[in-house]
């Protein structure tokens, strides 16, 4: 997740037969064939971009979708926040601001993974 | 005065919609323009074309109208129909745009690979659209004769016959900037209106007769009210990803990235949309509560004006907002006719006739149903008749979205059963709705909200299926997961589906 710009280094080696091994098969070649590999490369963007999304789900759940169990176990019918009663205001209101942030911190984080992912696909492997 | 002022408001709306509609013909000529001519639109204007289509007749009368009736527990329909966005923008966003599918059973096809899949996925679209054009129709009807004492049946014709057509003609959908302007027409039509009513509220000292009665104003207060909002919560939540209209218009996002940008725009847009509703059904509580007693809440947004101003200034607002609601119904129902109609050319009347008469029936057909529907459920409120759209999308298309997208384990004849059960048991409650079944209890409540039974059944349904039938699990489903997930910029193959559109 650096922004840097990462300085290209050409390797080449003399020795051609070597250097067209499966070995140094670039990894979107490895997708492409749907080897074990390139499965690997996409189900770890898959895995990653789940997670960020159960973790959103479950953000929502736990605060949104405790609402109706907060209003039956508490008494807050008769709390008034600026004149309002306070399930109106936070049904009403308060609820879309927290949806927005939501939803931006996702857009954010999900970028960052498919950033992450091609930052590894597009890495040529280089031999110590 | 009144009526002729609305009047004029309500055809000047109609006219320009036909207007656009045979602008459109001149515009978009081939299936490919029509479709891809807004492929380089941004995020905002792209936004704004969705809330454009997505906000209808149950958001602009249908809120309003149940929060008046039934207080605070009805706020969960504007955060439903909102969060529905969030969960399409974490789960469905960038994968269904990069699967490159124009429609759902565009992509219950290309996942499942199976033509049968295709099918039913088509007659789905056709049951979900003809469900939500239903209140499109019975709103134009009521809006019509609130503002200008028409029999209810006039509004529902006309609505019918400038969708018609449009569709005819060529499709408004395919000008994007069209439904964009769409969207900020409503939006104005309802905020100057509140605000000027906010401002003679506050004039007149600010009453707050009728908003202290517990049964209104403090939530979960009805029998089996915690079930009923929990299910509610899930249909409206999982419904959006699947309606008929909104998917297509993912495809106009240039990638994956952007079509996420959209959704996030729209997420907005809908938030500060869905303020103004719970306004206005707690300002016909105090002004308009006998709304409720003559069965008319659907009307009150409306109503409001003559009631709080009178004179000119009411005049001028009914017309402002009589003409917001068409422009409602209007872009609403194009988008699903649209939608049912392409589906129907496509995969049921293409084999008999040509693909544009197929078309052109495709649409006879969808507007013709659901204005016989509409006739034959009078009474039942808008914005109910919208939510068991939504049940029924989220006990059908969600499960195959989201299995679809995220478990490599689901195969042809899993989605097919699932979604068939789903479809089944949700579209039995809202049948028994619509014909007018009143059973008191659990079943009453089961009924009224279906999907927190369905949801979970239908999921269970096509994962326990797609389990049993785990040797046919489909042939490219590596190549389909690549094209789902991986970022436009990396160059890899992403197999050969083509959509028919």
């Amino acid at each position: 997740m650096t922004d840097e710009p990462l300085t290209r280094v050409r390797i080449t080696s003399p020795r051609t037969l070597a250097a067209r091994s499966r070995s140094r098969r670039s990894n979107a070649a490895e997708i492409d064939a749907l080897t074990r590999l390139g499965e690997v490369y996409v189900q770890s963007l898959m895995r990653a971009q789940l997670r960020l999304a159960v973790y959103v789900v479950l953000l929502l759940a736990g605060t949104l979708g405790l609402l109706p169990v907060l209003f039956l176990v508490l008494p807050v019918d008769h709390v008034h926040v600026l004149g309002v009663p306070l399930p109106w205001l936070l049904l009403g209101v308060a609820v879309y601001p927290l949806l927005l942030a939501l939803a931006w911190w996702y857009v954010r984080r999900a970028e960052q993974n498919e950033a992450a992912f091609v930052e590894l696909v597009e890495r040529r492997e280089v031999s110590p | 005065m009144r009526e002729l002022t609305a009047l004029l408001a309500v055809i000047v709306v109609a006219a320009a919609t036909l207007g656009v509609g045979v602008f459109g013909l001149r515009v978009s000529r081939t299936t490919s323009d029509f479709f891809v001519a807004s492929r380089r639109v941004g995020p905002f204007l792209n936004a704004s074309a969705i809330g454009g289509e997505y906000l209808s007749a149950a958001s602009f009368l249908g809120v309003a109208g149940l929060v008046l009736l039934r207080g605070v527990d009805m706020l969960w329909y504007p955060i439903g129909w909102t969060a529905g966005y969030l969960l399409l923008l974490v789960f469905v966003a960038a994968p269904l745009r990069r699967s490159g599918a124009y429609t759902l059973p565009d992509f219950a096809e290309f996942r499942v690979e199976s033509r049968a899949a295709r099918q039913v996925a088509s007659w789905l679209v056709c049951l979900i659209g003809a469900l939500y054009l239903v209140p499109q129709f019975e709103g134009a009807g009521l809006t019509l004769s609130a503002v200008t004492g028409a029999p209810t049946w006039v509004g529902a014709l006309l609505v019918a016959f400038v969708v018609l057509v449009n569709v005819v003609a060529g499709g408004m959908r395919s000008i994007t900037l069209v439904q964009a302007f769409q969207y900020w027409i409503k939006l104005c039509a309802l905020l100057v209106p509140a605000l000027i009513l906010w401002l003679a509220w506050h004039h007149d000292d600010s009453p707050t007769r009728n908003l202290h009665s517990s049964d209104w104003v403090e939530p979960l207060q009805g029998p089996h009210a915690a079930y009923l909002t929990y299910s509610l919560i899930l249909a409206t939540f999982l419904g959006t990803m699947g309606l008929p209209h909104v998917v297509v218009r993912f495809y106009t996002n240039p990638d994956g990235r952007s079509a996420r940008r959209t959704t996030l725009a729209v997420l907005a847009m809908l938030s500060l949309f869905y303020l103004l509703p719970t306004a206005y059904g707690a300002l016909g509580r105090i002004y308009a509560s006998d709304l409720v007693a003559s069965g008319r809440t659907d009307s009150v947004v409306l109503e409001l004006p003559e009631r709080v101003l009178g004179g000119t200034g009411a005049t001028v607002l009914t017309a402002l907002l009589g003409a917001g609601a068409f422009a409602a119904f209007l872009s609403t129902s194009s988008g699903l006719v649209v939608s049912i109609s392409g589906v129907l050319s496509q995969d049921v009347l293409s084999r008999r006739f040509g693909s544009v008469t197929g078309f052109r029936i495709g649409g006879v057909l969808a507007a013709g149903g659901a204005l016989l529907l509409a006739a034959g459920t009078q009474g039942l409120p808008v914005a109910h008749a919208v939510e068991l759209a939504f049940a029924v999308a989220a006990s059908t298309f969600c499960p195959l979205l989201l299995l679809g997208i995220w478990w490599r384990g689901l195969t042809a004849r899993g989605a097919i059963v699932g979604m068939v059960g789903g479809g089944i048991l949700s579209g039995a409650a809202v049948l028994a709705v619509m014909v007018g079944v009143h059973a008191g209890g659990w079943p009453g409540a089961l009924l009224a909200q279906p999907a927190l039974v369905t949801v979970p059944a239908a999921f269970a349904t096509m994962i326990g299926v797609s389990l049993a039938d785990r040797a046919r699990v489909p042939l490219h489903v590596g190549r389909a997961m690549v094209r789902l997930h991986l970022p436009e910029t990396v160059e890899v193959d992403r197999g050969s589906f083509q959509p028919l559109g």
